[in-house]
């Protein structure tokens, strides 16, 4: 089962490698992995989609809080919370296709970031499960390049993972 | 109090004084000279070892006895690296140690020069946390943080890299009185809820049982722990780590569970229906008589949250400082009604307490069995045994009976050549402690170059070396599961055990009989100086009967 975890870290050298080399060695599987500093810019926050168990959802909590760096772990719940990821899509695209490509972005919030005789890099962001499906719609275009960043989630409603609360 | 202008490895000095550390265990090297040349214009007192590892594990030989965090010191590059082993032998027995290791200069950090590698980056899946010195201004923060880190919560080790650069810059200096660091606050006191159902659990249980493990020294837990369990007519146990907190001759108290256990504590752990875990983490080797105990309750009392639930399901987990939710319990109890009695549940027990006489064995041998025994009949009551790894581990974990003194041991990790240099440092905390390191033949070649530490410095320890002539207890897996295909297990080609103590100018003898070996135990614990006894164990003496 994935689980979407955001961990609030003190904003220093060598964190990461302490946060990621903790999942290496204690066996837990990242998806996806994202950073960013947060409002204080002393604090960083890492959202970390990670599969496992609840037991080994337990242990990945459990083993975070001990670092030092670490000030604060939050599991989200599916259901409550907006999840996005951003993707840069280059697919072959000729003159006479682009109508077709550019009715497919309208469908899926895309935007057409670059554009060349024979090609066409669309810009996305949703959640993992609607940037599959616009992958997939683009795919018969023929797919030259996608980079994805790893997911960023928020919890619903007026509640927030920061540091005081 | 003011500032003071200083160079950071003269502030390093001063932090070490701040903290109270009037001896550190170390090796120089080029990228630590700064350090060193500040230490020659201090008292405090530096024990030079034979090599980097053993820094480390006299240190934390020295922190297991004083309960605070000790100091060891290397170089940059192989310095540093040589710790790793006894980093993460501290670390997987909680021990509190703070290391300093020197770095190459700041600007050549990444270059791969000489002498240089990535201390902290190796190091990181071993210590509590770690620092890389860069900012000169930082120096007093990173140590009073790394001090109250390993000797806080669940100790541990804590190491500080320090370039060279750094270490010669100028700072103003000011120890920082207090520590605040709002990532990290150790729980301390257990929740109430939970003390209430683990109370409940208490009263209702018929055949409850205490497993001590190693937490209980190093949260000051032991005289709580037997003070509940007498109280309470709860019957112990204890883990390999937890050896000693319950007194041996306590009528409540069954021996080390586990793999190698006593019959009578396997027998409690196999038939209680409450266990109540105090400091122990349950490692894979003493936990194989818990599993797949449906019926069982078990109350799991931790400093560390993430041990709680790890190895084995708690059903009742109570976080918290030992000490503190000992109290919390105790408080409860004192205010029983009527007073617990288990005595059916004890008397069963004790049907399973088995205390045979080891048996005569051939000429020019020695039982490894009756030898503990009767080593331990002369034992002053105050003191520290050092226990390698290996056969010579077993037999003195399951023989020894500890009145009122120390069983340290690499638990943990299993780190052979552990016991002299922890000798070496218990010794240091404690100087009017008979310590003894038990070591075999095979263990004793990995470290008795630590010897010469010990005539340095005048360091009082006794080493005891079981010979075998194997690495007998890698010799017994191949014996037992392997078809007794015995491969790399002959030590043939070591050395006179004995003519290597006299190199030393060390007293020594052979204990080849009953006769010899009491006439050595007596030498051995009437000498004032190192004194070396090789025990002619049978060769193919077994630990597993």
């Amino acid at each position: 089962m994935k689980h979407t975890i955001s961990v609030l870290v003190e904003n220093h050298a060598g964190v990461l490698a302490r946060v990621a080399g903790l999942f290496a060695r204690r066996g837990f599987n990242i998806d996806s992995l994202a950073v960013g500093v947060t409002d204080d810019e002393n604090v960083s926050r890492i959202t970390i989609v990670a599969d496992g168990s609840d037991y080994t959802l337990e242990q990945i909590e459990k083993q975070l809080n001990k670092l030092i760096d670490v000030i604060k772990v939050k599991t989200l719940a599916p259901e409550n919370m907006v999840s996005r990821e951003l993707v840069l899509i280059k697919i072959s695209c000729t003159a006479k296709q682009r109508p077709e490509v550019l009715s497919i972005c309208e469908l899926f919030r895309g935007k057409i970031s670059d554009i060349s005789a024979n090609s066409v890099t669309i810009e996305m962001s949703d959640n993992t499960q609607n940037i599959n499906n616009f992958e997939e719609l683009l795919r018969p275009y023929g797919i030259k390049e996608i980079v994805r960043t790893g997911t960023i989630a928020i919890q619903k409603g007026e509640q927030a993972v920061t540091v005081k609360n | 109090m003011s500032s003071e202008r200083m160079t950071v490895a003269r502030a390093m000095t001063e932090c070490l004084k701040a903290e109270g550390i009037t001896e550190l265990f170390g090796y120089p090297g080029a990228a630590i000279c700064p350090f060193y040349d500040e230490l020659y214009k201090t008292d405090i007192r530096h024990i030079l070892v034979r090599h980097e590892v053993n820094a480390g594990h006299a240190a934390s030989g020295c922190a297991r006895i004083t309960g605070k965090p000790a100091v060891c010191v290397a170089t940059s590059g192989p310095g540093a690296l040589n710790l790793i082993t006894a980093i993460a032998t501290a670390y997987m027995d909680s021990v509190p140690m703070v290391i300093i290791t020197g770095q190459v200069n700041s600007e050549q950090i990444g270059r791969d020069v000489f002498q240089e590698a990535d201390i902290t980056g190796s190091a990181e899946p071993f210590v509590k946390h770690s620092y890389l010195l860069k900012r000169p201004e930082d120096t007093a923060d990173v140590f009073k943080k790394a001090f109250y880190i390993a000797g806080t919560g669940r100790r541990g080790p804590v190491l500080i890299d320090v370039p060279f650069d750094v270490q010669q810059a100028k700072i103003d200096f000011e120890y920082p009185e207090t520590v605040d660091i709002r990532s990290y606050r150790p729980s301390t006191r257990g929740n109430g809820f939970q003390i209430k159902r683990a109370i409940t659990a208490m009263k209702e249980a018929e055949k409850p049982l205490i497993c001590a493990g190693g937490g209980l020294f190093t949260g000051n837990g032991v005289e709580l722990m037997r003070t509940l369990a007498e109280k309470t007519d709860i019957p112990v146990v204890s883990t390999m780590m937890g050896l000693g907190a319950m007194p041996s001759d306590s009528p409540l108290y069954y021996g080390m569970l586990g793999m190698h256990g006593r019959k009578a504590a396997n027998a409690a752990v196999n038939s209680c229906d409450t266990l109540f875990l105090l400091g122990a983490r349950v490692g894979d080797r003493a936990i194989a008589a818990m599993e797949h105990r449906r019926d069982l309750t078990v109350v799991h009392i931790d400093i560390d949250p993430a041990e709680i639930g790890k190895n084995i399901e708690a059903n009742i987990p109570i976080v918290g400082d030992i000490t503190l939710v000992l109290e919390q319990l105790l408080e409860q109890v004192n205010a029983f009604e009527q007073p617990l009695s288990h005595k059916g549940w004890r008397e069963k027990l004790d049907g399973f307490r088995s205390d045979s006489e080891p048996e005569p064995v051939e000429q020019g041998y020695v039982n490894p069995k009756w030898f503990i025994r009767t080593l331990d009949k002369y034992l002053p009551e105050k003191s520290v045994i050092v226990a390698d790894v290996g056969q010579n581990q077993i037999w003195t974990a399951a023989n020894i009976s500890l009145k009122q003194g120390r069983f340290l041991t690499s638990g943990g990790m299993g780190t052979m050549g552990y016991s002299l240099p922890a000798a070496i440092g218990a010794k240091c905390a404690d100087k009017d402690a008979e310590v003894i390191a038990v070591c075999g033949d095979g263990s004793f070649q990995m470290q008795f170059m630590e010897l010469a530490t010990a005539v340095q410095h005048g360091i009082n320890v006794k080493v005891i070396v079981m010979r075998n002539r194997y690495l007998g207890m890698v010799r017994e897996v191949q014996e037992r599961t392997y078809g007794n295909r015995l491969v790399g297990v002959s030590l043939d080609g070591s050395p006179d055990f004995c003519k290597v103590a006299e190199a030393y100018g060390i007293g020594n003898m052979l204990a080849d009989s009953e006769e010899s070996a009491v006439k050595g135990i007596k030498r051995l614990i009437s000498s004032d100086k190192p004194f070396l006894l090789e025990v002619a164990v049978p060769e193919l003496e077994k630990t597993i009967l």
